[in-house]
């Protein structure tokens, strides 16, 4: 009911948000206080080139752009709207650097909701959600158009 | 994690397209040196938006410019070392402060302590006015020597 609500959403999302496309982050799943996004490994993103033919490891920045992203999914999703916000804070503990050519898969869950903040905490991953290569915590304002 | 590739780019050109960093070429980024200070200068384009109406840049790309900017900031001021120790963000918190408008952004960032093994770093993103900051963000860095 919640994904069916929040399709337009998520579809106009994907579509029309060139950093999301530059990057090539992918929509995967949604719940009332949760949502999960990935990030396939692709050449462009990589930070730390890897020796000769060898795939390098995704920078750290873009596991950030798919965490802000998430974040912001989250939040809709806990809101059931389509609502503007801004991100006030994020946090990022790099744990691990992900897996060369493993897709990143990204989760963020609202921790707790209120009139005017969201707080969210979540965690990166490349296949085992047990073995997360980085742990996520932010908060997001609600505005009512762009901040300026 | 190695950026010797950039550190013998920035020992040999003042100013340049960071090249050898695929997730960089990505953003735009380029290197400014001036002194001991190293700016991280990305011209706008529109890959870096996050927000289409109005026009605003993603959060995730101004964290990604900042983490860049404090990395050519540590490659810089660890030069005269005989060998570039490797060097792995371990945390990073950003404040958002104001909305990053479809301009060139300008990213400084200044070593607050550097140990042997931990770069504790502030890193500020501008637009313009370097008083305006869009974002603000600490680091801490392992250095791997």
């Amino acid at each position: 009911m919640i994904k069916a609500a929040m399709k337009p959403v998520i579809n106009h999302f994907m579509k029309n948000v060139p950093h999301v496309r530059a990057l090539g982050m992918e929509y995967s799943n949604m719940g009332r206080d949760w949502a999960e996004m990935k990030l396939p490994w692709s050449e462009d993103l990589v930070g730390y080139p890897g020796a000769d033919g060898e795939r390098g490891v995704i920078a750290s920045g873009a596991i950030f752009a798919l965490m802000d992203t998430v974040g912001g999914f989250s939040v809709h999703a806990a809101r059931r709207s389509a609502g503007n916000h801004a991100t006030l804070d994020l946090r990022l503990d790099y744990l691990r650097p992900a897996r060369p050519g493993q897709t990143v898969v990204g989760y963020s869950k609202v921790k707790k909701l209120t009139r005017s903040v969201a707080f969210v905490g979540g965690y990166a991953h490349d296949g085992d959600r047990d073995d997360p290569l980085a742990l996520m915590n932010g908060a997001f304002m609600f505005t009512k158009g762009a901040k300026a | 994690m190695s950026f010797d590739a950039l550190a013998a780019a920035m020992a040999d050109e003042p100013e340049g397209a960071v090249e050898s960093i695929p997730y960089a070429r990505l953003l735009g980024a380029r290197y400014r040196i001036q002194g001991d200070a190293v700016e991280l200068v990305a011209p706008f384009k529109s890959a870096l938006i996050g927000s289409p109406v109005p026009p605003r840049l993603h959060g995730g790309a101004v964290a990604g410019l900042m983490e860049l900017g404090a990395v050519a900031q540590l490659i810089h001021t660890l030069r005269e070392e005989e060998r570039l120790p490797t060097i792995k963000p371990v945390n990073v918190t950003v404040d958002y402060l104001r909305g990053g408008q479809p301009e060139d952004t300008v990213i400084g960032a200044r070593i607050v302590r550097l140990g042997r093994r931990i770069a504790n770093m502030n890193v500020e993103a501008w637009q313009g006015d370097p008083d305006k900051p869009i974002a603000a963000a600490h680091m801490n860095i392992m250095l791997g020597r």
